[in-house]
C-alpha cells in the first residue's frame, strides 16, 4: 500500500486547489444575485449586455448602482 | 480575437456546433445499430457467423465507444460550444481550434471503427483504444479545454452560468481520468501494456470507469440540462442556489465511488467500504440535480402536454433519478453480492444510458438543430412525439427484461443444495436468460427505430432551413 504515500498528499493538494477555485468564485462575486443570473439565459439576446453585469465591472459598483435605484 | 467592432455586427461561431450536432445523430444511429446486433448475437450466437471481425467480443467495445464517445461526445461538443458562447455572450475563443477538435474527434472515431473489430484493444472497459489513439484523444481534449476556458476567460458577462461550471468540471476531470488510466507502455504500434498491474490496475480502471460515467455522462449532460430545460420551458432554473451546492457536492463525491465495481474482489476491504459509502452519499447531490431540473417546470407543467421536446428533457431526469437511486443501492455490498456479473448491471447501465443520456441528448438536439437552421422547431413535431413514446417504451422493455434476468441469475448462481453443492450449472442460467435477451433486443430495436425517426426529421429540417448567423448582443457602457 505504498501508493498511499503518493495518493494522500496528492488528494490533499487537489482539495486545496478545489477550495482555491471556490474561494476565487466567492471573491469574484460569482454567487451574488443568482436569481437574476438564472433568468439571464431567458433573455432573447436582443438587449445589450448591461455593463453592470459585464466582466469588467466590480461587485461594488453593482451594489452602489442598485442602491441608487438602477434596475 | 474577441474584440467587437461597432461597425459590423458580431456573430456567434456556430459552424462547429452545427457539424457536431449533425454527426451526433449519425453516430447515435450507428452506435445503437451495433447495440442491436450484439443483443441479437447474445440471443442467437449463430449470428457471429464464425467471422472474427463481427464477433460479439469485438463488436461490444465498438458499441460502447460509439454510443458513449461518438454519440455522447458529439452531443457534448455541440452543446458545450453552443452554450458557452451564449452564456458568456462572446464568440468562441479560437474557432479554428474548435474545428480541429471536430476533425480530431471524428478521426478518433474512424480509428476506433477500424481497430476494434480487428481485435486491437487494451482490454480496459471504455478505454479500449490503443496508445496512438489515446495520444490523439489527449491532444484533441487539450484543444477543447483551450477553446472552452478561453471563451469563459474572454466572456462579456461577469457571472459564469452554472452550466459552464458543469462543463468545466467535465472537461478537467475527463483530462485527468484519461491521462492517468491510459498510462501504458507501448511494445508495438498496435500493442501496449498498462502501467499498472493486478488489483491496482483494476482500481485505476474503475476509478476511471465510474468517473467516465460521473463526469462524461453526468456532469457534462447536467451542464446541458441546466441550459436547455430553462430555454425550452421558458422558466429559470428552479433554485440557482441548489444548482451551485449540488455541483460542488457532486464533483467531490463522484471521485470516490469507483471501488463499488470491485466488491468482493481482491481489492482491500477499506477501499471497497469507501466506494460503498461515497456511492450512497452521491444519491443526495444527484437528486438535487434531478429535483432542480424537474421543478423548473413549476408553474408550467401544462407545457409538457403539447411540447414533446420538453417531454424528452423532463423524462430523462426521471430516469436519471431512477438510475442514481438504483446505483447507490447496487453499491451496497450485500446487494452487490447478488447483482455483480449479472444482467442487472447491464439494466442499470442502460437505464442511465438510454433513459438519462439518450433522452436528454435527443431533447437538446431537437432544441438546437432547428435553431441552427433558422427554424423555431423541428420539421415534424408529431415525429418528435412519436420518437419520444417509442423510445420510452423501448427503455422500459429493456430495463425490465434485464432486471428480471439479473436477479434470476444472481439467485440461480447462489442456490446451494443442503449438501453444499450448487443447484444449477452455469449453462442452465444462460438458458434461463434466453427469453429476456429476446425481450431486451425488442426494447433496443424500438430505441433504434426512434433514432431513425429522428434521423429522418433532422434531414427534413435541414433541407427546409438554412444556416443562420446569430448576432451577439453588444456591451453597453454606462455613464
Amino acid at each position: 500500500m505504498d501508493i498511499l504515500f503518493l495518493l494522500i498528499p496528492l488528494s490533499a493538494v487537489l482539495v486545496l486547489l478545489i477550495l482555491a477555485v471556490f474561494g476565487w468564485a466567492v471573491h469574484k462575486g460569482q454567487f451574488e444575485d443568482v436569481e437574476r443570473e438564472g433568468e439571464r439565459v431567458l433573455l432573447d439576446g436582443s438587449e445589450p449586455v448591461d455593463d453592470d453585469q459585464s466582466a469588467i465591472s466590480s461587485p461594488r459598483k453593482q451594489f452602489r448602482d442598485r442602491q441608487s435605484g438602477q434596475s | 480575437m474577441a474584440n467587437q467592432s461597432t461597425s459590423a455586427s458580431p456573430v456567434y461561431s456556430d459552424t462547429v456546433v452545427r457539424a457536431f450536432a449533425l454527426v451526433a445523430v449519425v453516430y447515435g444511429i450507428v452506435g445503437m445499430l451495433v447495440g442491436v446486433i450484439i443483443a441479437a448475437q447474445l440471443a442467437w450466437p449463430e449470428l457471429n457467423f464464425g467471422i472474427p471481425y463481427i464477433s460479439y467480443g469485438r463488436l461490444r467495445p465498438l458499441h460502447t465507444n460509439a454510443v458513449i464517445f461518438a454519440f455522447g461526445g458529439s452531443v457534448l461538443f455541440a452543446t458545450c460550444y453552443h452554450v458557452v458562447q451564449r452564456t458568456c455572450q462572446t464568440r468562441l475563443f479560437a474557432p479554428g481550434l474548435a474545428m480541429f477538435t471536430f476533425i480530431g474527434w471524428n478521426l478518433i472515431i474512424v480509428l476506433a471503427v477500424i481497430t476494434l473489430p480487428l481485435g486491437i484493444t487494451t482490454g480496459k472497459e471504455y478505454a479500449e483504444l490503443e496508445w496512438p489513439i489515446d495520444i490523439l484523444i489527449a491532444v484533441v481534449w487539450v484543444a477543447f479545454a483551450v477553446v472552452f476556458f478561453g471563451t469563459v476567460g474572454t466572456r462579456k458577462v461577469r457571472h459564469i452560468y452554472v452550466a459552464n461550471w458543469f462543463f468545466g468540471a467535465f472537461i478537467i476531470a475527463v483530462a485527468l481520468l484519461h491521462i492517468v488510466n491510459s498510462a501504458e507502455i507501448p511494445v508495438s504500434l498496435t500493442k501496449s501494456y498498462s502501467a499498472y498491474a493486478g488489483v491496482q490496475d483494476a482500481m485505476v480502471q474503475w476509478w476511471y470507469g465510474h468517473n467516465a460515467v460521473g463526469f462524461f455522462l453526468t456532469a457534462g449532460f447536467l451542464g446541458m440540462m441546466y441550459y436547455y430545460i430553462p430555454k425550452q420551458a421558458g422558466r429559470p432554473v428552479y433554485s440557482y442556489r441548489l444548482s451551485i451546492v449540488h455541483f460542488w457536492a457532486l464533483i467531490f463525491t463522484y471521485m470516490w465511488a469507483g471501488p463499488h465495481h470491485l466488491h468482493y474482489t481482491a481489492l482491500p476491504d477499506w477501499a471497497q467500504s469507501i466506494g460503498m459509502l461515497f456511492s450512497l452519499v452521491l444519491l443526495a447531490p444527484s437528486w438535487g440535480g434531478m429535483i432542480n431540473g424537474i421543478m423548473t417546470l413549476s408553474g408550467a407543467w401544462h407545457k409538457l402536454r403539447d411540447d414533446p421536446v420538453l417531454k424528452f428533457l423532463i423524462v430523462s431526469l426521471s430516469f436519471y433519478g431512477m438510475s442514481t437511486f438504483e446505483g447507490p443501492m447496487m453499491s451496497i455490498k450485500t446487494v452487490n453480492a447478488l447483482s455483480h456479473y449479472t444482467d442487472w448491471t447491464v439494466g442499470h447501465v442502460h437505464s442511465g444510458a438510454l433513459g438519462w443520456v439518450g433522452l436528454i441528448s435527443m431533447g437538446c438536439l431537437y432544441h438546437i438543430i432547428p435553431r441552427m437552421f433558422g427554424q423555431k422547431q423541428m420539421f415534424s413535431n408529431k415525429a418528435v412525439e412519436l420518437h419520444f413514446w417509442i423510445a420510452t417504451i423501448g427503455i422500459v422493455l429493456y430495463i425490465a427484461a434485464m432486471w428480471i434476468a439479473g436477479v434470476m441469475q444472481g439467485l440461480m448462481w447462489r442456490a446451494v443444495n443442503p449438501d453444499g453443492t450448487l443447484v444449477y450449472s452455469f449453462v442452465e442460467s444462460v438458458k434461463a436468460t434466453y427469453p429476456f435477451y429476446v425481450i431486451r433486443l425488442g426494447g433496443g430495436l424500438l430505441y433504434l427505430t426512434g433514432m431513425l425517426i429522428m434521423g429522418w426529421n433532422v434531414i427534413k429540417t435541414v433541407a427546409n432551413g438554412k444556416a443562420v448567423a446569430a448576432p451577439i448582443p453588444a456591451v453597453v457602457a454606462h455613464a
